[in-house]
């Protein structure tokens, strides 16, 4: 062991909190090593993404944790779960799934996580604040976090999450570290148009090829000459986490910590640079897409969960239309926002146009899909990226508004005019 | 021909087996079947292939963080590589295997080698794993 520990840092390890503290408490020391960190920091929030169920593993782990006694030492919000609790019989979940699914979100209850069942917990009160320390989990969360809000999150993997939230404690390392956010990568859009920077399915697609550029390191976006809504900037984020691993990116004049191009590079040069035309953009958009026009078997939007805005942004353009009937439409959200939509009546033209939302877990972590749905569209990155292989399904991208219409006339249809100037 | 490389370990342990090589990065979620085994992020170069029992060599993990949890449900399943090589230490690989080890006495043996060194890996045949970290190869 090579990392410095705290005298309050050795009593956990030596089970004085407890055998729950002292199991995560070794798990954090053995990952400062992994890492050749020298010392742990305090962490002040966390944000766990282990309650997705995945099998007796994940449920195991949490289920020992629990029965340990553990309890988390700071605030914790849960992620997406493996089952829409009160919902999921209409969907095919198996009642075997679902009882252990239901066990794995108990357990990280009961160790006082709270259950907002969100992968933008961003978009709720447990939204972080600029420079706090704090131990995210669920990529597109921890890139928006970095990114959008300047608090400050390394890439956590499942199961670390919980361990931070039991100990407070994490390797003092990564973007924890102010000399380790300015950018690495310059990403230059050139001659792109202002119309199609305003819209919304830009930004999951800048979002893919930025993140296969980028990988791990952290890109910084110049030449946007819009200021994105929060939706967008969550879809971008989402993206570069998908087709890489982007836990923060700049986008100078945007981002908090971009105000200028020099702050964004911590005034150092660019150590690569990646122009990007619309040519560039157009094969990224094809990349997404893995069908072509053919009947559509289900629409899919809320990856990452929708927002209210997005609910709101979507009511009109659903006004006097019906999907068609071997097409379903689901929107995936977290239970409060759904129920915030639900106030503000804008459930009800989705319901009137025959689609439905689906709370707390979404497409990818809750088997939703009956035996040969082979076809799915959506406007998300994220879901459009991890359709083949963990659906085993075809899929669309297309806007929000190329989803309604294709639902509408039950094909894959979309507009290509923004693209194609 | 066999040859060794010196390496770090990250998880201590032993493997051997036929060695499946790609310097491009795999998400586990959505690009590993922890039921089977099979690599299958249809993007990713060893798509298809079948990794449990072998020597996995990817430079790291990328993408969801998902990827931990998937490793340790393979690793509990009988379906995870027989060791991992990556290209300096992946934290979410580590981690699972930390985890296997710490909460279930199940570890993937996992060993970092220097980037220059991971892509000698390319073209070798089998690789065996040793306690200390060294890795044996065989054209």
């Amino acid at each position: 062991m090579t990392v410095a520990l705290t005298d309050s840092d050795r009593a956990l390890l030596a089970g004085e909190k407890g055998p729950a503290a002292r199991l995560a408490m070794s798990i954090v020391v053995r990952m400062a090593d992994v890492g050749d960190v020298p010392a742990l920091m305090d962490i002040s929030a966390a944000h766990i993404d282990s309650a997705i169920y995945l099998g007796e593993g994940t449920m195991a782990f949490a289920e020992k944790l629990a029965a340990l006694g553990g309890k988390v030492v700071v605030p914790s919000s849960l992620n997406v779960s493996g089952l829409d609790e009160h919902g999921w019989r209409d969907w095919p979940v198996p009642p075997e799934y679902a009882a252990k699914a239901h066990r794995q979100m108990v357990a990280y209850q009961a160790m006082g996580c709270a259950p907002i069942w969100t992968c933008a917990p961003y978009q709720t009160k447990h939204k972080p604040v600029f420079g706090q320390q704090i131990a995210w989990g669920e990529s597109n969360a921890i890139c928006f976090a970095n990114s959008v809000i300047g608090a400050r999150t390394e890439r956590y993997p499942d199961m670390f999450d919980i361990c931070a939230a039991l100990t407070g404690r994490v390797p003092a390392a990564g973007l924890h570290l102010e000399e380790n956010r300015g950018g690495q990568d310059l990403v230059r859009l050139v001659g792109i148009p202002e119309p199609l920077m305003a819209e919304s399915s830009f930004y999951p697609v800048l979002g893919h090829l930025v993140g296969k550029f980028a990988q791990e390191r952290i890109p910084v976006i110049d030449g946007l000459s819009v200021t994105p809504t929060e939706d967008q900037l969550k879809a971008l984020c989402a993206g570069t986490a998908c087709s890489g691993a982007v836990a923060l990116l700049h986008i100078v004049g945007v981002t908090p910590e971009a105000p200028t191009y020099a702050a964004a590079f911590l005034g150092k040069a660019p150590e690569r640079t990646l122009v990007v035309t619309l040519d560039d953009l157009r094969a990224a958009r094809r990349e997404l897409t893995t069908v072509s026009d053919q009947p559509l078997d289900m629409v899919m939007l809320g990856s990452p969960h929708f927002s209210l805005a997005e609910f709101r942004a979507l009511a009109p353009l659903l006004e006097g239309k019906r999907r068609a009937p071997g097409t379903a439409f689901v929107v995936t959200t977290s239970r409060i926002m759904a129920a915030l939509a639900k106030a503000d009546g804008l459930l009800e033209p989705l319901e009137a146009f025959g689609g439905r939302v689906s709370v707390d877990a979404c497409v990818l972590t809750m088997p939703m899909l009956k035996a040969g749905e082979k076809v799915l569209m959506t406007n998300s990155a994220k879901y459009a990226y991890y359709t083949p292989g963990l659906l085993g399904a075809g899929v669309a991208f297309g806007s929000t508004v190329d989803c309604v219409e294709s639902a509408v006339r039950g094909r894959v249809i979309r507009d290509e005019s923004l693209w194609n100037e | 021909m066999e040859r060794m490389i010196a390496g770090r370990v990250i998880v201590p342990g032993t493997g051997s087996g036929e060695i499946l090589f790609s310097d491009q990065p795999l998400s586990f979620w959505g690009g590993y079947d922890q039921a089977t085994g099979e690599i299958i992020d249809r993007r990713h170069p060893l798509s298809g292939a079948m990794a449990a029992g072998k020597i996995l060599a990817v430079s790291a993990s990328r993408g969801s963080s998902t990827t931990s949890a998937v490793l340790l449900e393979a690793a509990l399943a009988g379906t995870a590589p027989a060791a991992i090589i990556t290209a300096g230490p992946d934290r979410f690989l580590a981690l699972a295997s930390i985890v296997a080890e710490e909460v279930f006495g199940k570890p993937v043996p996992m060993v970092a080698l220097s980037d220059e060194d991971f892509r000698t890996l390319a073209g070798a045949a089998r690789a065996e794993v040793l306690s200390g970290g060294s890795v044996r190869l065989q054209a």
